[in-house]
C-alpha cells in the first residue's frame, strides 16, 4: 500500500498568539513552532498501516523553507521519504494548499491518504475534502478508527453526540481525529536515521488566492469581571446576577 | 446574490443552526434570493424556512444517501449550477464542513469556514473567522465571483422574520454516479439524550481541580441542574478521565454557548482559546490568581467540592 501523510507547521498549543506589524497575520518570531498535532495521529495510523501491509510511505508539507523542521520529525517517526512543496508566496489559502497536494498526488497515485482532521492554526477544516474534490476521490473526516479490507475500508467517525460508521472504497482520503492510535515519541537513532532520508523539494504552482485576509485581530471582549466568594450569600448572589445580568437561566 | 442554504430536519423541524444560516443569508440579500435546500426532508419541515425569510424551499429526494459528503456536494453543486445561484451557505457541523469545500471545488468559488461574522462590501462578502481555535480572528474576502460560507452553530441568532410565511416548496431529483456514493454511512449511534458540548446552550467544564474522576458528579450535577452539557479540561481527558468527545480547549471542542462554567480549571492557554467567545463565563476555583478569572463575567474564589453542591441546589430551587 502506497500512503501519503499531508503535514503542517503550526504554533505550539501553548503559544500567546500576537498580531504582526502588517495587522494581517500573526508574529512568529520567539513563537515556538510544531507538528500540527491531529498529523501526528495521521502519521502513526499511516504508519502502523505500513507496517502491517508494507509499501511506501511518504510525507508531504505546502509551506515555506522553515517547515523541514517538522519534514524532519515525520521522518523521524517512521516516514520513507518526505516532499516539500516550496511555496514561495506568504499568504496561502487553503485551496493553494489542496491544489499543490492534489498535483503531486496525481504523481504519486497513493491508495491512501491521511491527514490530521484540522491544522490548528487556521482550523480551517478544508483540505481533506477539497483533495477529495479535486482528485474525485472518496475522502471521510474525523475517524477515529479503520480497518483495512482489499481495496476498501470501514470505520468510524464522530459527529455532533455520537458516531457514524462507514466504508468507502480505495483509494481515498481520510482526516484523523485525536487518539485514533497514540503517536510515538521518536528515539535518538531514529532521529539521527532521518536525518539521512530524502526531502524531495517541488516548486509550487502559484495561483491566485481564493480568499484573502484583510486584517487579523485579537478578539476583546469586555468581561464584568466581579469576583465573588464561596460563601451562601454570594452563591445567592451569582444565581441572581445569572437570571438578571446574564437571562441564561 | 442569488443564495442556497443548506438546511436539516430534527425531529420533523428545521434544526437551530439551519434556521441560523437562513437568518444570515438575509444579512447577503433579500428573501425572494434565498433559497432552502434539504435532503430527505418533509415538506413541512422545508415550508418553515419561510419565515425565517427563504421564499423558497428544495427538497432533494434520494433516499439511497444518508448525508455522504461526495454525494450530498454533488446534489447541491448540481442544483446550484443548474440554477445559477452564485452563494452557497452552510452551518459549520459534521455535514456542513465535509460538504461545503467539494461545492467550492465544483463551484471554483472562495470558501471561508466557521465564519462568526458576516458583511457584504459592495459586491464582495467579508467573512470573519476565529483562528488558532480563537485566540485571534481573521477578516477574510472572497475574491471569486462565487462564494461558499459556513457557519459556526450559536453565534449567529435565528430570527422569524415573517411568521406564518411559508416558503415555495418544490422537489428536486438528483442524478448520482457510482462514483459520488463512494462513501456509504452505514450506521449512526448518538449517544440518546446526552448533549453535545459543542452544540450545547449551557456548558458545565471540570478540570484537574476536581482531583479524582469520580468528583465529576459534581459537575454532571450542576450541568444537568442547568439542562447543559459536560466538557472537560485537556488535563483529565489526557488522563483517562473523560471521553475526548467532552474535550474543550485547542486539540477539543470550540465552544461558544450563552454560558460556560468552568469548575476547578486554572484556564491553560489553549483551554482559553477553544471557550472564550461564549457569552457568559463563569469561573470557580480556589486560587484567586489562576488565568481563567481574567476572563470571567463572574469568579468564584472558592472549593468547588464546597461551592459546586451550593450552587446546584440554589439552581435547582428556582425550578
Amino acid at each position: 500500500m502506497n500512503i501519503l501523510v499531508c503535514v503542517s507547521r503550526v504554533p505550539d498549543t501553548a503559544a500567546k498568539i500576537k498580531v504582526a506589524g502588517d495587522n494581517k497575520s500573526v508574529e512568529t518570531a520567539g513563537v515556538k513552532f510544531i507538528l500540527n498535532p491531529y498529523d501526528e495521529y495521521a502519521l502513526e495510523e499511516a504508519i502502523q498501516l505500513q507496517e502491517s501491509k508494507g509499501g511506501e510511505l511518504t510525507v508531504l508539507t505546502v509551506a515555506g523553507d522553515e517547515a523541514t523542521d517538522v519534514l524532519r520529525t515525520a521522518l523521524a517517526m517512521g516516514a520513507d521519504k518526505a516532499i516539500h512543496v516550496k511555496a514561495n508566496q506568504l499568504e496561502k489559502d487553503s485551496f493553494y494548499v489542496a491544489n499543490n497536494i492534489a498535483n503531486v498526488a496525481k504523481e504519486l497515485n497513493p491508495d491512501i491518504i491521511f491527514l490530521g482532521k484540522q491544522s490548528i492554526d487556521f482550523d480551517s477544516f478544508q483540505i481533506s475534502s477539497l483533495l477529495g474534490g479535486l482528485l474525485d476521490l472518496p475522502s471521510v473526516d474525523v475517524v477515529s478508527s479503520i480497518n483495512y479490507a482489499d481495496g476498501s475500508i470501514t470505520g468510524e467517525k464522530d459527529i455532533e453526540g455520537g458516531k457514524e460508521s462507514f466504508e468507502t472504497s480505495l483509494p481515498a482520503i481520510i482526516s484523523v481525529q485525536k487518539g485514533i492510535k497514540e503517536p510515538r515519541y521518536p528515539k535518538l537513532p531514529q532521529i539521527m536515521k532521518a536525518k539521512q532520508k530524502p526531502i524531495e523539494v517541488k516548486e509550487a504552482i502559484e495561483t491566485p488566492l481564493r480568499t484573502e485576509i484583510l486584517e487579523m485581530t485579537l478578539p476583546e471582549k469586555a468581561r464584568a469581571g466581579k469576583i465573588l466568594t464561596g460563601s451562601d450569600a454570594d452563591i445567592d448572589e451569582l444565581v441572581r446576577l445569572l437570571h438578571e445580568d446574564a437571562k441564561v437561566i | 446574490m442569488k443564495v442556497l442554504v443548506l438546511v436539516e430536519e430534527y425531529n420533523g423541524s428545521l434544526k437551530r443552526s439551519s434556521c441560523e444560516a437562513i437568518t444570515a443569508a438575509n444579512q447577503l440579500t433579500s428573501s425572494d434570493n434565498i433559497t432552502a435546500i434539504a435532503l430527505n426532508a418533509s415538506e413541512s419541515a422545508l415550508k418553515s424556512a419561510g419565515k425565517y425569510g427563504a421564499s423558497n424551499a428544495v427538497n432533494a429526494n434520494e433516499s439511497s444517501i444518508k448525508g455522504e459528503a461526495p454525494a450530498l456536494s454533488k446534489i447541491i453543486s448540481d442544483y446550484a449550477q443548474q440554477n445559477s445561484f452564485d452563494t452557497v451557505l452552510f452551518a459549520a457541523d459534521s455535514i456542513g464542513k465535509e460538504v461545503a469545500p467539494r461545492v467550492s471545488v465544483k463551484l471554483e468559488a472562495g470558501y471561508v469556514s466557521d465564519c462568526v461574522g458576516l458583511e457584504v462590501n459592495g459586491s464582495d462578502i467579508v467573512a470573519t473567522k476565529p483562528v488558532y481555535a480563537g485566540k485571534a480572528q481573521a477578516k477574510v474576502k472572497i475574491n471569486t465571483a462565487n462564494n461558499i460560507l459556513s457557519l459556526r452553530p450559536n453565534v449567529f441568532t435565528a430570527k422569524v422574520i415573517a411568521e406564518g410565511t411559508e416558503a415555495n416548496y418544490s422537489e428536486f431529483t438528483p442524478t448520482l454516479d457510482d462514483k459520488s456514493k463512494s462513501v456509504k454511512i452505514t450506521s449512526i449511534s448518538k449517544n440518546e439524550g446526552k448533549l453535545d458540548v459543542a452544540e450545547a446552550d449551557i456548558v458545565v467544564s471540570g478540570g484537574r481541580g476536581l482531583k479524582e474522576p469520580e468528583n465529576f458528579n459534581l459537575v454532571e450535577n450542576l450541568a444537568n441542574a442547568l439542562g447543559g452539557a459536560v466538557g472537560a479540561s485537556r488535563a483529565v481527558v489526557d488522563a483517562g478521565w473523560r471521553p475526548h468527545s467532552e474535550q474543550v480547549g485547542q486539540t477539543g471542542k470550540t465552544v461558544s454557548p450563552s454560558l460556560y462554567v468552568a469548575c476547578a480549571i486554572s484556564g491553560a492557554v489553549q483551554h482559553l482559546a477553544g471557550m472564550s467567545s461564549s457569552k457568559f463565563i463563569v469561573a470557580i476555583n480556589k486560587d484567586a490568581d489562576a488565568p481563567i478569572f481574567k476572563i470571567t463575567d463572574y469568579g468564584i474564589v472558592g472549593d468547588v467540592f464546597e461551592v459546586l453542591p451550593k450552587l446546584t441546589e440554589k439552581i435547582k430551587a428556582r425550578h
